[in-house]
């Protein structure tokens, strides 16, 4: 088997004797598009923040494309392609659309700690952060403040910031949580466009757009892997049902 | 809105405006027009490059703070202590006193950083106290409670006496504030700049995309504390004189609170709160010498209910 993009090896995390993370094994194919779900509280958020380096892990090992990324903090991930998006819209809230996802560019580029030079005269950046904008369909609320656009259109900058980074992979955090089922079509539209050499983690409660995207599912309940399969396998798992329908299966 | 439109207006928001250049040209005109107020005139431009340093703070990086006047205080003894003891060069007087409080704004900025809201401005509180108390403690050297005596300011470039009307002390003031006001406007609008009001915005946002914000935050805070010294030093040097209420509370709280009615986060905001809050300081402690501070606070209360931007807030709700 080839490298994985991403894998963690017995990641543990607790906090006293509350275990969120319990020897999760994990592997993401370069190019997968792989579902993480699970009932709430089972530690999807967590594994996300152990992965992206927003929490240390207890023990266990995290390698991005091969390299052990354990002890890296947040920023040299992000440097090296592993981005995330967040489940509650993490935005610049004042600040213009492009503003958001040039702030990002302008970080990829390693350009954010420059003094001297208005950040207007970096056009191929702004350029670039607009054409991002245009793909997602948002070039004409370029200008407008963030926080102004509707729940549904913000979603869409939060992964519009995150691309504008240029990930290897990209883990997604309920990309349409809170969103009208209506507008997460757009959502699902953007998914689906995206590069097929990036490898894509998605945590999701939304079924529907969990078994449209995904190949490879992987379930999660109380920080350990229940277990993990195509699609197909996973909706007729027994122990998922149970986990998702309370049913009660009887021997 | 073309494509083209959205990119091209925002590649051009550091280009000057030309409404940009209205503060100077009014304070060249006050210049003439109020010959006989210069020294409060040079008191006013010297405050609005301190206040200037704490919207850097405040404004941009987000960054609450109580301790600027500790910049400040640093910056008027290292420059009154030079001019006291023989060294009384106006300009490198200047240079060594932001020097100084550049090196206490990275210096406790490298510890306090660290925290964040409610505990970060506690730190910041006590860095200046505890400057507060090592300049009132060193009296041999400080001059304690009555301040730093002996002064001796020599002419700028040899040339340019300080005078008892002020015009030296105004045009110098004037000069000083404009070059840093320069610089300030020149890192608002850079990268970095930008990337302080993304970390004002949303600081886990700005880790999220593999931004250092500690080390922007300690860079910003460091440039903070030298154009405070700077606005003391320029104090120092003008008014001949350096004491503890340079390094107070009061003046920490006061500068806020000039910055808040002239609007956060603006650059301009401090062209217009200082002035306002300084004059109607001079006309009020004339006219009712014993609660002048009831109008200020009257002010303040006004601006808080219906300016919440401050005045420049205003402006911006009349031009929608």
């Amino acid at each position: 088997m080839s490298t994985p993009a991403l894998e963690t090896r017995g990641l543990h995390k607790s906090f006293g004797a509350l275990t969120v993370a319990n020897a999760v094994e994990f592997r993401l194919e370069r190019g997968a598009r792989h579902a993480l779900i699970g009932p709430n509280g089972a530690g999807k958020t967590t594994f996300v923040n152990l992965v992206t380096g927003a929490l240390q892990p207890s023990a266990g090992k995290i390698n991005l494309d091969g390299a052990d990324i354990t002890h890296l903090p947040q920023a040299a991930r992000v440097k090296r392609g592993l981005v995330r998006t967040f489940q509650i819209s993490t935005l610049f809230r004042r600040l213009s659309v492009l503003e958001n996802v040039t702030l990002a560019v302008c970080e990829r580029e390693g350009l954010g700690g420059e003094l001297l030079r208005p950040a207007g005269r970096h056009r191929v950046v702004i350029e670039e952060a607009f054409a991002l904008l245009d793909r997602l369909g948002l070039a004409d609320e370029a200008l407008r403040p963030v926080n102004t656009l509707a729940y549904g259109r913000q979603r869409l900058v939060e992964i519009a910031i995150a691309l504008g980074l240029s990930p290897k992979v990209l883990l997604l955090d309920e990309p349409a949580a809170g969103v009208p089922t209506g507008e997460s079509g757009m959502i699902i539209d953007v998914i689906e466009s995206l590069p097929p050499d990036l490898a894509l983690l998605i945590i999701e409660h939304d079924m529907d757009l969990v078994f449209r995207l995904a190949w490879q599912i992987t379930v999660l309940v109380q920080g350990s892997v229940l277990v993990e399969g195509p699609p197909e396998v996973i909706a007729a798992d027994a122990r998922v049902r149970r986990v998702y329908l309370g049913e009660r299966v009887r021997a | 809105m073309s494509d083209r439109g959205a990119v091209a207006i925002f590649a051009r928001r550091h280009r000057y405006h030309p409404l940009e250049a209205a503060p100077w040209l009014i304070s060249v005109a006050a210049y003439f027009a109020f010959p006989s107020y210069l020294p409060l005139g040079a008191q006013i431009l010297a405050t609005i490059l301190f206040a200037l340093s704490a919207d850097l703070l405040l404004g941009y990086a987000g960054v609450v703070t109580l301790g600027q006047a500790a910049f400040f205080g640093a910056g008027a003894y290292t420059t009154g202590l030079l001019a006291a003891h023989g060294w009384g060069e106006p300009i490198t007087g200047l240079l060594a006193g932001a020097a100084v409080a550049a090196l206490i704004g990275l210096l406790s900025g490298l510890v306090i950083l660290r925290t964040t809201g409610l505990t970060l401005l506690m730190l910041t509180l006590v860095v200046a106290s505890m400057l507060y108390e090592a300049v009132n403690k060193a009296s041999w050297l400080t001059g304690g409670d009555d301040g730093l005596q002996g002064m001796k300011v020599w002419p700028i470039f040899g040339w340019f006496r300080f005078d008892l009307f002020g015009e030296t002390a105004y045009c110098y003031c004037l000069i000083v504030l404009f070059l840093c006001w320069l610089a300030a406007r020149r890192i608002v609008h850079s990268p970095f700049g930008r990337s302080l009001t993304g970390i004002r915005e949303n600081i886990r946002r700005m880790h999220a995309i593999g931004a250092p914000v500690d080390g922007r935050l300690l860079v910003v805070y460091t440039i903070s504390a030298a154009l405070a010294g700077t606005s003391g030093a320029l104090i120092a040097q003008t008014t001949g004189f350096v004491g503890l209420t340079f390094l107070g509370l009061d003046r920490s709280g006061t500068v806020l609170i000039m910055l808040i009615i002239g609007g956060v986060g603006r650059l301009y905001g401090a062209f217009i709160g200082v002035p306002l809050y300084m004059i109607a300081q001079d006309r009020f402690s004339t006219i009712a010498p014993v609660y002048w501070y009831f109008w200020i606070g009257l002010l303040m209360v006004l601006v808080v209910i219906f300016a919440r931007g401050g005045i420049l807030g205003l402006f911006d709700r009349f031009r929608r």
